[in-house]
């Protein structure tokens, strides 16, 4: 086994995490604060292209994958980058992978958008050593490989916008970028809200398109040119490749979203929703974004409900969108959703369909490198987490026991929104949320507002206007630490604290760039 | 449930989607001292704890030699004694040592005789995770089912469950009910539940006095040596024909009985009719079961409806109960728990209109008149002891605030 992290310097950064200083022999900086690191300097470009380089009839097609990989000049090392628009029902990014394989090259760095279980077999490439590490989110068994030592470089998850970030100030060079498109013409034009793997947004892949040295795009839909609309613009695009299939549609959009059927966690959502009430946050004209948990699905509902009664509607929404939003939008409710992923066949539909419904990027909404992005204007923000603790400070990416099971997704980004709302059971079965200090620090408690409980409300001191606003509110509003020796009580005491080796395996990434924690290798099972 | 032959005793539900549960199967032995083998979600967070909670529980019950095998799917400490215990005694354990957890919450006086008991939420005996955050959603009771929701096998468990749930689980303020089983099994779930104080014992399947008035007893005598003194409600569920022609008697069995309600489903069996959404084959029953009910000065409490999907047939079976004089029903699930709350509370004329007799009333008595006037309407007593009534009950709901009383 690799020991290479055992040399690593440390350094304690702004939340009191301890972090390394360099992260696959790059450096690194820590975390300064919230807004406290100011980057400097130009944006990367990708290399000069000409159009004379390019058929003029504006057909890229290649006979296949494999064609288009040697094209591009895949060799050992490179970074291939794919996409999660097509989530657990994505095939290519494994066709992409597998195909380098084919090819005989090695140690190639797999810089996912995000990954789903469906991309389980890459720990396989991983052994046979054609992928050497992955900066990405890494769910259930990649985050177990990660946890456990097993993958050779240091993972690196960054959010939705930090990747946006990170590609754009030369962090991580895309070589190949791979774009699995529901649509797509000859000359490379791609969308996503048509066809039979229809899918909605095409956003994530949106950076890798501008930035990255060369483009392909793979869809089992070809139309004539011009592809209308586009969310990707063929003039990006270096091939174009024909398949049968770049996934399981259904395992792409659920055919219905279900909404949570517990009790205690619609409790949770119901006071969510009279929080935004009593507060004055739902006014005229205001605007939230909740993503497509159970909780925050049914926390929508009871919005709708709490909305009708006081005769209030939203200016925009923003998505992941559902049904649900969907909803809102035909009933009049808002004017508009912003929408950054699609998740069912209503909300596929409805983009494909309706005007008001927009797709976004995350350079649109989260991107620390854009002159402003949607996250800080949206009003109320309806968030989950593994893990909360007594200074607010949030955990979305490991599980109390240390082991790296999620990404970050938009959730840090998120946190800029007016009034951030984590929306959480206390406790899951025998496993605390609300904690003395959580194991990973994904979101500085600074930019977290307000934990909603079954067991009440927490508010952060800091935010002494949201104090004043629920004065006259018969909400249970608690303190935070109230709670959570509560929640230790019924727990039968404080948890043991998590059994972590001192090696890295991977560091969490702020909005900015820099290293806001570390995750550990756990203890047990590391065979 | 049970497997193996002497010596050997399992308890505790298995598969994938058991949570805040867990499965123990313990082997006693001859020597080797207690040996624990377990597998947990959450081992690194509370295996120690888990470790602990089961050996003292064996230790309390004489086990000094055992293999014990724990799965666990993040169980909460009394959900451990409990699964541990009933799993130790099947296994042959004779130890008469106390293997009570600790008390976590504390007792509390008795409940008034005629408090609100609008809402009653039904927790089967023997599904822990389900009575965890149970309060939270405030009903005006829960009941701890140790009756038909419990499989016969499961008797022994439920009831270690349901101990140990009183001494463990904070319900917040909900008035803590145990349904018992028919007698005279009934009679070992109480000499269990008593020492722990519930509030009111439901008493199933009851059709003469005689069944109330030995459930009273056996109360009192186990309250004498292991009690706080304070009594312990009855609410006697009649569930048949004849319990209802006996609806009277059995109001008046005992002094402690504060309640009377029915359950439709074995009532229309043993009539041999269908039971409907609307009630009309039980209308008899339950009007006479609110008659007899007022005729000892006690309340009338209805079933419980059954289609948790459907609010808006919830809330019409409720109002209709509530006009035949019922103060309650039962709830099979915490969302039926606010529709019953609003169905059963007054309408703002109502209480407005009662407000102004009492009002009235008030003034007349004052000026020493004996005839109470509304405007130019003369208002009879049995309308102001209606008034009276309706504004008590608006306020103990909150529906009335404290400066308009």
């Amino acid at each position: 086994m690799s020991r290479r992290g055992s040399g690593t310097d440390f350094v304690v950064n702004a939340v009191g995490r301890r972090v390394p200083t360099a992260v696959n022999k790059q450096e690194q900086v820590p975390f300064a604060g919230v807004g406290g690191y100011e980057p400097k300097g130009k944006k990367r470009a990708p290399p000069i292209r000409s159009c004379r380089d390019y058929p003029a009839d504006g057909d890229k097609r290649v006979s296949d994958l494999k064609t288009a990989l040697k094209k591009c000049g895949l060799r050992d090392g490179m970074t291939i980058s794919t996409h999660h628009h097509l989530r657990n029902g994505d095939a290519v990014a494994l066709m992409a992978l597998n195909t380098a394989a084919e090819l005989g090259v090695r140690d190639l760095m797999w810089f996912p958008s995000a990954s789903f279980p469906c991309h389980a077999p890459v720990i396989d490439l991983m052994e046979r050593r054609v992928v050497h590490h992955i900066e990405g989110s890494m769910n259930g068994p990649l985050g177990e490989y990660c946890s456990h030592g097993k993958m050779r470089g240091m993972g690196v998850l960054r959010s939705h916008g930090g990747r946006w970030q990170a590609i754009q100030d030369g962090e991580v060079p895309i070589d190949i970028a791979v774009i699995a498109a529901p649509a797509a013409d000859p000359f490379g034009n791609a969308d996503g809200s048509h066809g039979p793997s229809a899918c909605g947004s095409l956003g994530f892949a949106l950076a890798d398109s501008i930035y990255a040295d060369h483009v392909i795009v793979v869809t089992d839909n070809l139309v004539p040119f011009p592809c209308i609309p586009w969310q990707i613009q063929g003039n990006n695009v270096d091939y174009v490749v024909e398949v049968d299939s770049i996934g399981d549609p259904a395992k792409i959009v659920s055919g219905t979203t279900e909404i949570t059927k517990s009790p205690d966690r619609l409790m949770i959502a119901e006071y969510v929703a009279r929080f935004l009430r009593d507060t004055g946050i739902m006014r005229e004209g205001f605007s939230f974004q909740a993503g497509a948990g159970g909780i925050a699905l049914a926390f929508v509902q009871f919005l709708k409900e709490t909305m009708k009664e006081a005769g209030v509607k939203a200016r925009f929404v923003r998505g992941g969108s559902t049904q649900y939003l969907v909803d809102l939008l035909r009933e009049g409710l808002t004017d508009y959703i912003l929408d950054g992923q699609t998740f069912d066949l209503a909300a596929v539909e409805s983009i494909a369909s309706d005007p008001r419904h927009i797709a976004t990027s995350p350079f649109t909404s989260y991107n620390y490198h854009g002159k402003g992005n949607f996250a800080s204007m949206v009003d109320a923000v309806v968030l989950g987490a593994t893990e909360v603790d007594v200074k607010f400070n949030a955990n979305v990416n490991t599980h109390s026991d240390g082991v790296l099971l999620h990404g970050i997704g938009g959730w840090q980004n998120c946190l800029f929104a007016g009034c951030t709302v984590l929306a959480l059971p206390s406790f899951r079965d025998r496993i605390p949320v609300l904690v003395d200090e959580v194991t990973t620090v994904t979101g500085p408690g600074e930019l977290i507002d307000v934990v909603v409980t079954e067991r009440g409300v927490a508010i952060n001191p800091r935010r002494t206007d949201l104090l004043e606003s629920v004065k006259s509110s018969d909400l249970p509003i608690r303190p935070i630490e109230e709670l959570k020796e509560e929640v230790e009580r019924i727990m039968g005491g404080p948890p043991a604290e998590a059994q972590l080796t001192d090696r890295p395996v991977a560091v969490i990434k702020w909005v900015d760039g820099t290293v806001l924690d570390t995750v550990w290798q756990v203890e047990t099972g590391g065979a | 449930m049970m497997s193996g032959g002497a010596g050997h005793g399992a308890a505790g539900p298995t598969g994938d989607d058991v949570r805040s549960d867990l499965r123990v199967e313990i082997e006693l032995a001859d020597k080797g001292g207690v040996r624990i083998e377990l597998e947990s979600k959450v081992a690194s967070l509370y295996g120690d704890s888990i470790r602990d909670t089961a050996q003292a529980v064996l230790a309390a019950l004489g086990v000094e030699h055992a293999r014990v095998a724990i799965d666990d799917k993040g169980g909460l400490p009394f959900t451990i004694a409990a699964r541990v215990e009933a799993a130790a005694r099947r296994a042959g354990a004779k130890g008469k040592g106390d293997a009570r957890p600790e008390r976590m919450v504390a007792r509390q006086g008795p409940t008034k005789r005629d408090r609100l008991r609008r809402s009653r939420l039904y927790l089967p005996g023997n599904q822990p995770k389900l009575m965890i955050n149970a309060g939270l959603h405030h009903p005006d009771g829960i009941i701890l089912d140790l009756e038909d929701s419990v499989h016969p096998d499961e008797k022994d468990t439920a009831r270690l469950i349901v101990r140990n749930a009183l001494r463990s689980v904070d319900f917040a303020g909900a008035e803590r009910m145990v349904r018992i089983n028919q007698l005279p099994l009934g009679f070992e779930d109480l000499k269990a539940i008593v020492p722990e104080g519930p509030d009111l014992i439901l008493i199933p399947k009851v059709e003469e006095a005689g069944q109330v008035e030995e459930v009273d007893e056996r109360i009192r005598g186990v309250r004498a040596k292991d009690g706080d003194g304070h009594p312990i409600w009855l609410m006697p569920i009649l569930e048949s024909a004849l319990g209802i022609e006996n609806a009277f008697a059995v109001a008046r069995a005992a002094e402690t009985v504060v309640a009377l309600t029915i359950g439709l489903e074995d009532y229309t069996a043993d009539l041999g009719v269908v039971k409907t959404k609307e009630g009309d084959e039980s209308l008899y029953a339950r009007t006479r079961l609110v008659n007899a009910a007022r005729g000892a000065g006690i309340q009338a409490i209805d079933s419980v409806y059954g289609d948790v999907g459907d609010t808006e047939g919830l809330t019409a079976w409720a109002r209709r109960s509530r006009a035949l004089g019922f103060e309650g029903m039962g709830c099979i699930h915490p969302r039926q728990i606010q529709p019953i709350h609003d169905a059963f509370a007054p309408s703002s004329e109502e209480i407005e209109k009662a407000l102004r007799i009492v009002s009235a009333f008030d003034e007349a008595q004052a000026a020493g008149l004996g005839v109470v006037r509304l405007g130019t309407k003369m208002i009879d007593p049995p309308v102001v002891l209606r008034a009276q009534r309706l504004v008590k009950n608006a306020r103990r709901m909150g529906l009335i605030a404290e400066e308009e009383s």
